[in-house]
């Protein structure tokens, strides 16, 4: 299976993820640049963390006018695997293909920590491999993770069972602990920890190649 | 042209014979811009023209060094085609007027010290030192400027994508006017890879990239050599502000330029911006360069020569490429959104030309500018001191130990500073074995399997007591932090944080720290690559303590760290060194006299390097071997304090202790004697023998217990307390004096 990561100027977990993907998951990865109007032939996308464009305005803000992001807008209309990673999650709520929006942390510090997440649901390409209720130890890194939307959104989310991950202890004030969610269609997802970094054993945790490993059963499933 | 007057040469900072030095080098008067470049790059931050004389006396070299001090940062070998390019700077004097931009930039600078060596920054720590959070007078501000700077340091080294490992943050009412920020920074890159800053081949073009120069920065060189005043306040605009993404775009595009094998020489722009870069650059290739302002690039409209020339504005570089290459460098720039301009060219004459539109504005020698600033001897007689040799009577009261380790534990050098480094991204590029929190940090090398571990110390109170003893302390510690992880300490960098060298007793600090650090480098086999002197650090008289920061940086195999923490119940708790020794005088600079006696008297711990070097040697095998679960070496705070670092881990296993010594009990549980290195094994006699080996104590004091934490003496209890509770103390601190 073949990943693209899109690579923003200043998108800096962009080599981590190809690392996961290449060395840890034995999968192939190509890096986008962000000025592509195509991907090419991969199989899912990354949106990988950093600061795009220095988020200087709002986080992802600058980054939803990318041409890039014509390209995965449709790759990911077609049915296409995406993951937004951190700043990829705050590009794609920005972007509008997943609901809600990502303000300050609580603390108003930035939080690097090692969290405890919650498998809210396996029915989605990127927790299939996972079990309900499964604690996965992945980092958090982020300034502007807490994740906001209406209450009828947040209802919505529960009741389609988009809700992919829950905080255990709620780092960031996110709003009933979501930590990452889905689109209607499930083949779009944004998670604010990093599961790249919990990828390989040396870095303590090996909890985020569920992830990875789930996309790559999902599309061997619908690719057989 | 207007006539130089006295007044102005006495605003550059320029003494009347530094100006008739100016006049006879150039045989006329100098312009007024020529005197601006020269008032910089004599400036004591660029010269090191009073520390000078005496930093030659530090070793610089070894097999590994492939670049000691006089590039922009140090070089060693670490194998397998690869080196490690790494350097501290400090960023004082304007962390103190802007905190959060004075610390941003100052990570800034150093990154690009970093990649315009061509080396890929992977690490940054931090050293910092600030007034004391509680002080009912200085309190408020101190709390201001901490919280400035620790979000200053995060915002850049995030959005750049640099971790953040490690680091270390002391409280002292010396710097209450004068915090110290001192920044290191490691990259890593293959030996073949290696740009240096210098110029040649005569008619190449010389480029500028980056950010539009502005008048942000004029004369930061000179602010920061200069004793603060009231005055210094109205500095403010002196500080430049920080763009973390341009830097990103900037390291990036700087890297991928450097592939196209156009590039001659490059070096980045910070103090004294566009003139230190070009006299530099030509001085050390023994060329000339030539450059025309019109054709840099410009934020606003009516810059004089002077500060185009003068302005520190951040996120530029300059660089010599080969002549009919410049399309190739320029096609880079521009993919990465970045402005890049041919504004001059190398000559044959050895002269720093500066025109303005086609008009001379300022010729100098390059070699006059950039070498041949004046050194001075200044007079040295005893190092300043002010505190007494005896203990005050409160020294001998007996206490409650429970509570003394609490308030130790509590109180701002010691507790936890997660507060600090959580706000730190830590973990990007995912290579950080070991972060902060450790005694060193660890990063991997991905391409080689090596690990490279390094660490930051510093403490002005054993200087202050004893500048040269102090020194070696601290070179001592920063080794046995590095051999502790299982590192082979190879090089080190170090930020030499003094007063004003004008007064003699000040000087004298700086010489002895200089020749006891000059004395334990070279017995420590760890030369010192390049560095940092940071003078005139007093506000209004007060000088800070003699406060030397050292980066010593080792290399290991990349495996699991064994940590600091106890793993696992009822495993042998072995102390290698042995209980070690010390009197009332040598307790006078310890965190108990500090936190406890809050006094300060007498000397710092006494060292046997002999002893110390046998330690580390052992330390570094038994880790290595696999032979413990923990390991953590006796620093700030003595053996009762890193046993409680110990037990901190989530593991929540503590330890019962039992000790047989005739030592008072605050003597045995505080005293900060070194050579010592706390081992938690289910294989004690290994662990014996490798100790016996290398003909040093390993002393079986106790065993790990969860959730406990007991020390007795000859079977009396001296601490006995509830783990969690411990902890919560420690956890707790920082925040609690934050919220004084």
């Amino acid at each position: 299976m073949k990943f693209g990561v899109i690579v923003f100027p200043g998108s800096n977990c962009d080599h981590d993820a190809w690392y996961a993907i290449t060395r840890n998951l034995g999968q192939q990865a190509e890096m986008i640049w962000h000025d592509s109007a195509t991907l090419g032939d991969v199989d899912a996308v990354i949106l990988p963390g950093g600061f795009s464009y220095g988020d200087y305005l709002r986080c992802g803000a600058i980054a939803k006018f990318s041409p890039v992001m014509k390209a995965v807008k449709e790759f990911a209309a077609a049915g296409g695997l995406v993951a937004g990673i951190c700043n990829g999650f705050q590009i794609l709520v920005e972007s509008g293909l997943l609901p809600g929006a990502l303000i300050r942390n609580r603390n108003l510090r930035f939080i690097c920590r090692t969290v405890d997440l919650e498998v809210e649901t396996t029915n989605s390409p990127f927790t299939c491999n996972a079990t309900q209720g499964q604690i996965l130890r992945i980092p958090i890194a982020h300034g502007e993770g807490c994740y906001v939307a209406d209450e009828r959104t947040l209802d919505e989310l529960e009741a389609e069972d988009r809700v992919l991950f829950r905080y255990v202890d709620n780092p960031n004030g996110s709003l009933r602990n979501i930590a990452g969610i889905l689109n209607r269609g499930r083949n779009v997802m944004g998670m604010m920890p990093h599961p790249e970094r919990a990828s390989d054993p040396l870095m303590g945790s090996t909890d985020g190649l569920v992830i990875l490993q789930s996309m790559v059963s999902a599309h061997a499933l619908s690719f057989p | 042209m207007s006539a130089i007057t006295p007044e102005m040469v006495a605003a550059h900072q320029l003494t009347e014979a530094e100006y008739q030095k100016i006049v006879a080098i150039l045989g006329r008067e100098p312009t007024y811009t020529e005197l601006g470049i020269f008032g910089v790059m004599w400036s004591e931050h660029c010269s090191y023209k009073s520390s000078r004389l005496h930093l030659k006396k530090l070793p610089t070299r070894s097999k590994v060094v492939v670049q000691g001090p006089g590039e922009n940062a140090g070089i060693v070998d670490i194998g397998d085609g690869y080196a490690i390019a790494f350097k501290i700077e400090s960023h004082n004097h304007p962390s103190f007027i802007e905190p959060f931009q004075g610390a941003a930039t100052g990570v800034g600078g150093i990154l690009r010290d970093i990649f315009t060596m061509g080396a890929r920054p992977i690490a940054v720590m931090d050293a910092l030192r600030f007034g004391p959070l509680d002080d009912p007078e200085t309190g408020s501000r101190n709390r201001r400027i901490l919280t400035g700077v620790v979000a200053g340091i995060a915002h850049y080294g995030n959005c750049f994508g640099v971790p953040t490992v490690g680091g270390e943050t002391q409280f002292e009412a010396s710097y209450s006017g004068n915090p110290l920020v001192n920044v290191f920074a490691l990259g890593v890159f293959k030996k073949s890879d290696i740009f240096y800053a210098r110029a040649a081949g005569v008619g190449n073009p010389v480029i500028y990239v980056g950010a539009k120069t502005g008048k942000d920065g004029i004369h930061g060189a000179s602010m920061a050599s200069a004793e603060f005043t009231e005055e210094s306040k109205q500095k403010r605009p002196n500080v430049q502000v920080g763009d973390p993404f341009m830097e990103k775009l900037l390291l990036e595009a700087c890297l991928e330029a450097m592939r196209t094998g156009a590039i001659v020489g490059i070096q980045d722009m910070g103090a004294a911006g566009l003139t230190c870069s070009t006299c530099e650059m030509g001085s050390r290739g023994n060329v000339g360069i030539e450059i025309d302002l019109q054709y840099v690039p410009q934020r606003e409209a009516g810059m004089t020569p002077y500060e185009i020339m003068l302005s520190e504005s951040q996120e530029r570089m300059l660089l010599v490429a080969e002549k009919g290459r410049e399309e190739e460098v320029f096609a880079v720039f521009r993919k990465w959104g970045l402005d890049a301009a041919t504004i001059g060219v190398v000559t044959n004459d050895g002269m720093l030309r500066v025109k303005d539109h086609g008009r001379v504005v300022a010729e100098i020698p390059n070699r006059a500018l950039a070498d041949d600033a004046p050194i001075y001897d200044r007079p040295y007689t005893k190092p300043f001191r002010k505190a007494p040799m005896e203990p005050p009577p409160g020294f001998y009261v007996p206490r409650d130990y429970n509570d003394c380790l609490k308030t130790i534990l509590a109180s701002g050098d010691v507790c936890s500073k997660r507060w600090i480094w959580e706000q730190y991204d830590y973990q990007v590029r995912t290579n950080t074995l070991e972060g902060p929190g450790g005694d060193a940090a660890i990063v991997r090398i991905k391409e080689t399997g090596k690990s490279v571990a390094m660490a930051l110390d510093g403490n002005g109170r054993y200087c202050h007591l004893d500048p040269r003893e102090g020194a070696k302390l601290l070179v001592a510690e920063c080794c046995r932090n590095l051999s502790t992880v299982g590192a082979l300490p190879v090089a080190a960098t170090n930020n030499l944080n003094f007063g004003n060298p004008e007064r003699p007793e000040i000087m004298a600090q700086l010489v002895e720290t200089i020749e006891g650090m000059a004395e334990a480098c070279a017995f420590f086999e760890t030369p010192i690559t390049g560095g940092n002197v940071s003078l005139y650090n007093e506000t209004l008289g007060e000088p800070i303590y003699p406060t030397p920061v050292l980066g010593i940086v080792g290399v290991l195999e990349t495996r699991t760290p064994v940590g600091i923490h106890f793993r696992n119940d009822a495993r042998v708790v072995l102390l290698l060194g042995g209980l070690g020794s010390s009197d009332p005088v040598r307790m006078g600079g310890t965190q108990f006299a500090k936190a406890v006696v809050q006094a300060e008297w007498g000397l710092p711990p006494a060292l046997d390097m002999e002893y110390e070097k046998r330690v580390q040697a052992a330390v570094r095998e038994i880790v290595r071997e696999g032979l413990v679960e923990s390991a953590h070496d006796l620093s700030d705070g003595g053996l009762a304090v890193a046993l409680a670092e110990c037990s901190f881990g989530e593991a929540g296993v503590g330890a019962f202790v039992n000790l047989e010594s005739a030592l008072d009990p605050a003597t045995l549980l505080f005293h900060e004697g070194p050579s010592r290195v706390l081992l938690s094994t289910a294989e004690p006699e290994r662990v014996e023998a490798v100790a016996r080996r290398h003909g040093v104590e390993a002393l079986r004091i106790g065993v790990t217990a969860a959730g406990r934490f007991r020390i007795s003496n000859h079977g009396a209890d001296l601490v006995n307390l509830d783990l969690p509770e411990l902890k919560q103390v420690w956890e707790n601190g920082l925040e609690n004096l934050l919220h004084a």
